[in-house]
């Protein structure tokens, strides 16, 4: 049976060749994270040789046109609306997530929960256009000096509205995986419904529900294009208007990222160098972000012993 | 005992309220947009380009061909390298001997969890340096589709290994013990059975793309005129939302464009549920 | 039978939706003793526990008839919460929370409204030493109780039951997922405690019955697989000399 034998062959040497392009193929993913790294490094190197990753991170004024690179202001832009968008998406998202977990009758829970993914996956643009016709002209209202509407207000409003299904859907999946058995104990030594949630439930779900807080974190810091839209895009380092404090919100803002993606398509040279150090020091701070994410997750599952 | 009901009232009726105000949220910006959108919707609209320019006049033709152009382009460099190598990471990882392989393999899973969580304006930047500057691609469909590409293999990976891994050990014995070769055995038996949940991967990514704005603004430009080839500037239909907001004065028109866009995507989670449905049954 | 009785129940019947999973069972559960259920898998043993303790609300599309007592107050009269402090259960799988030892015990008196933190040491301990569990744990309270082994875990639920001071503990076969010389253990606590708690004790291991007990009660399904009682006596009697003939089957061993 030659030809046979020869059809083994052919068919045994093509078995051979797409293992080896499969391979390539996985490799590839390593590859790209490879020269996104090389290529962000290369053009950013200059920026930390000529002006110096100390002066980068603690210098106010951004000033590309005098040779004056600090990104301070955007620090504390992109710090300042996470913190914003956290301390209002946050509470929202942990209730609707205890809603849906241990509430919500299934019927309710199959209508709210499509409504969550369905958040989750309006663009970012939209958010942002949704932002500057509805929200700054209501932040408008507020009788503030300077208060144009733009600002880290309308921003962190916008970005915990981008961040809640992000934390929702995390949360509710870590209460759920709360074994069953907690809730029984509890309930069946005279505990209320609101009781074994409170005080066994959610403790237990912690470490999930900090890890989903964290990826919501993630999400708020690399967040583009709704931050330019109603962030303000003013490179000042955010200060209150008058004697109050709380007016710090109402200031105009940058965001890390807001910033390289303004100025990238026209800078050169030095300053495209800088906008590049802005990125890598946006990609280290969100990879942290990331990891301790991660880490909480597995750290729990080893702690409830399971 | 009566403060402990009244504890628990309290409590389950702040809950309804942080759900309430969930869906409320959802409908005020999806109802918004697409009432106020759809106003200024009609057949003129999808088919006349852009005029560009302060006016914001005209429809956004050349943004739906644009939009289309870079879908299409990202998932044929997209889809046969991410299958590729979700087909790979399931079927060969685990039998590969050499440990040279075997390291590269750990570290190629690494890559795909790290890609997944780095930001898309930072793909946005490696596609501006490698293929508009380095390259000199310029701003064009191909930069932009390359970029697209690096954002989403992750999530096609993603999806490729779990639909394969779905698919029973028992399939790929009885073709083998028939003397089918491991290659035969992954086109004929092991694919067409996780091809769904491959699909869903594919439309979760072109998904992406239309969504997806601050990549594509730096690695496609912004031009409103239709993309005649690969090389073409162009802007997506998301892009459009952007300029007309932050350059013009035409917030009717971005929010149409919006409008349009949110319907897009509704269907396609649409679509993605139902094969998902599909997939569990 | 001459004792008191703290629970009874009169023709309660239960569905799980259009499912009649119990028929009409009337019995009197003796204060002070140990009573035992016993019968074939599947034929409504712990559906009747759980009944005891409305733990059955939980399951959606259950419904009742009959009553059920405690104290002579039906239990769907009463408040679930005060009921289920004075109707406590173990499980049959030991269900820490991942909190301390301390913690855990603490818990049922602390939803009770006990705050003063020398109160709970003290109820803490007592409870923990009724439940034969206190020189195992005393040098370190605060370790998480899920470092314990199985057979601890299982008498701290048991000492979490206690901290609430309850008149019944119903204990779902509380030693089954345990090892003989945990189910020992178990077995022995429960001699100890009937002088001041009343135990129901739902169980497929029949030796185990005849061995702890005082009155046995003896389940089966019918024909529609509805849990009905077939006998109820005192132990010697039952295992000894069984009044129906379905009984004395199941306990030679002829089927179950």
């Amino acid at each position: 049976m030659e030809w046979k034998a020869g059809v083994q062959k052919r068919k045994g040497q093509f078995d051979t060749a797409m293992k080896y392009s499969l391979l390539f193929a996985a490799l590839a993913s390593i590859l790209i994270v490879l020269m996104i790294g090389v290529f962000t490094l290369r053009e950013a190197l200059p920026a930390f040789r000529h002006i110096g990753l100390g002066k980068l991170l603690t210098e106010p004024v951004w000033r590309p046109g005098q040779e004056q690179f600090g990104i301070l202001a955007m620090i504390a832009g992109s710090g300042l609306v996470t913190l914003g968008s956290v301390i209002m998406g946050v509470p929202l998202a942990l209730g609707c997530a205890i809603f849906l977990s241990e509430i919500a009758h299934p019927r309710i829970r199959a209508v709210v929960k499509p409504c969550v993914e369905l958040l989750a996956g309006i663009p970012s643009v939209v958010y942002g256009l949704f932002g500057m016709v509805v929200i700054v002209p209501i932040v408008r209202q507020i009788e503030v000096p300077g208060n144009t509407g733009f600002g880290l207000l309308s921003a962190s409003i916008v970005l915990a509205i981008m961040i809640l299904p992000t934390i929702t859907s995390v949360a509710e999946h870590a209460i759920r995986s709360v074994p069953r058995e907690y809730r029984e104990g509890s309930l069946a030594m005279g505990a209320t419904r609101w009781e074994t949630i409170s005080k066994v439930v959610f403790p237990s779900a912690r470490s999930g529900i900090i890890s989903a807080i964290v990826l919501g974190l993630g999400r708020a810091l690399g967040e583009t294009i709704a931050m330019i839209m109603v962030i303000g895009n003013s490179v000042i380092v955010p200060a209150a208007a008058n004697s109050n404090p709380l007016t710090i919100f109402l200031s105009r803002a940058r965001t890390l990222t807001g910033n390289i993606a303004v100025e990238i398509n026209y800078a050169t040279g030095l300053h495209q160098n800088a906008l590049f150090a802005t990125g890598v020091i946006l990609f280290v701070l969100i990879m942290i972000v990331n990891s301790s994410a991660r880490y909480l997750m597995t750290r729990g599952g080893l702690r409830s012993g399971r | 005992m009566n403060s402990r009901k009244l504890r628990q009232n309290l409590a389950y009726s702040t809950m309804w309220l942080a759900c309430g105000m969930t869906v409320a949220i959802l409908l005020v910006v999806i109802g918004y947009v697409i009432v106020k959108g759809f106003a200024l919707i009609n057949l003129d609209f999808f088919l006349t380009a852009p005029r560009g320019g302060l006016s914001g006049e005209g429809g956004i033709s050349s943004t739906i061909i644009a939009t289309v152009y870079l879908v299409i382009t990202t998932l044929v460099f997209a889809t046969p390298l991410g299958v590729g190598a979700g087909i790979f990471l399931v079927e060969y990882a685990d039998n590969i001997k050499s440990r040279l392989v075997k390291k590269l393999v750990a570290v190629a899973r690494f890559g795909v969890e790290t890609l997944a969580g780095v930001p898309s304006i930072i793909f946005g930047l490696f596609g501006y340096a490698l293929f508009v500057s380095a390259l000199h691609f310029g701003f064009s469909i191909l930069s932009a589709a390359l970029a697209g590409t690096c954002l989403v293999i992750p999530v096609i990976i993603r999806t490729t290994e779990e639909a394969l891994k779905s698919v029973p050990n028992s399939y790929r014995e009885a073709s083998l013990a028939m003397g089918a070769n491991k290659w035969e055995t992954i086109w004929k038996v092991v694919l067409p059975s996780a091809i769904r949940g491959i699909s869903t991967g594919v439309v979760l990514s072109a998904g992406r793309i239309v969504s997806e704005t601050a990549i594509f603004y730096v690695t496609l430009g912004g031009s409103y005129r239709t993309p005649t080839s690969l090389m073409s500037s162009g802007r997506t239909m998301a892009l459009h939302v952007y300029y007309l907001a932050m350059e013009t004065r035409a917030f009717d028109k971005a929010l149409a464009t919006a409008a349009v866009l949110v319907v897009l995507i509704i269907l396609l989670n649409l679509v993605i549920n139902t094969v998902s449905r599909w997939l569990s049954t | 039978m001459t004792e008191q009785t703290v629970m009874k129940t009169r023709d309660f019947t239960l569905y799980y939706g259009a499912f009649k999973a119990l028929n009409s069972i009337t019995m009197d559960i003796p204060v002070n003793c140990i009573t035992a259920i016993i019968g074939p898998s599947g034929c409504g043993k712990s559906s009747l526990l759980r009944s005891f303790n409305r733990m059955n609300d939980l399951i959606v599309d259950m419904s009742v008839e009959g009553r059920i007592l405690v104290d002579d107050e039906e239990i769907y009269s009463q408040d679930v919460v005060e009921l289920r402090k004075k109707v406590g259960m173990v499980f049959q799988r030991p269900n820490p929370f991942p909190k301390s030892i301390f913690d855990n015990v603490a818990y049922g008196p602390r939803i009770h409204g006990t705050r003063d933190r020398s109160k709970l040491a003290a109820i803490v301990e007592s409870s923990i030493r009724d439940a034969a569990l206190w020189d195992e744990v005393k040098d370190d309270l605060d370790k998480s109780a899920l470092s314990l082994s199985g057979g601890q875990q299982q008498r701290l639920c048991i000492a979490r039951a206690l901290a609430v001071e309850p008149e019944v503990i119903l204990m779902d076969e509380p030693a089954s997922a345990l090892d003989p010389v945990a189910t020992l253990k178990i077995e022995e606590l429960m001699e100890k405690l009937k002088r001041k708690y009343t135990i129901v004790v739902v169980t497929h291991n029949m030796q185990q019955a005849a061995r702890v007990s005082d009155y046995t009660a003896f389940l089966l399904t019918d024909s529609e697989r509805a849990g009905n009682l077939i006998e109820f006596g005192g132990t010697s009697d039952i295992f000894t000399k069984p009044v129906d003939k379905r009984t004395e089957d199941y306990i030679s061993g002829r089927f179950g």
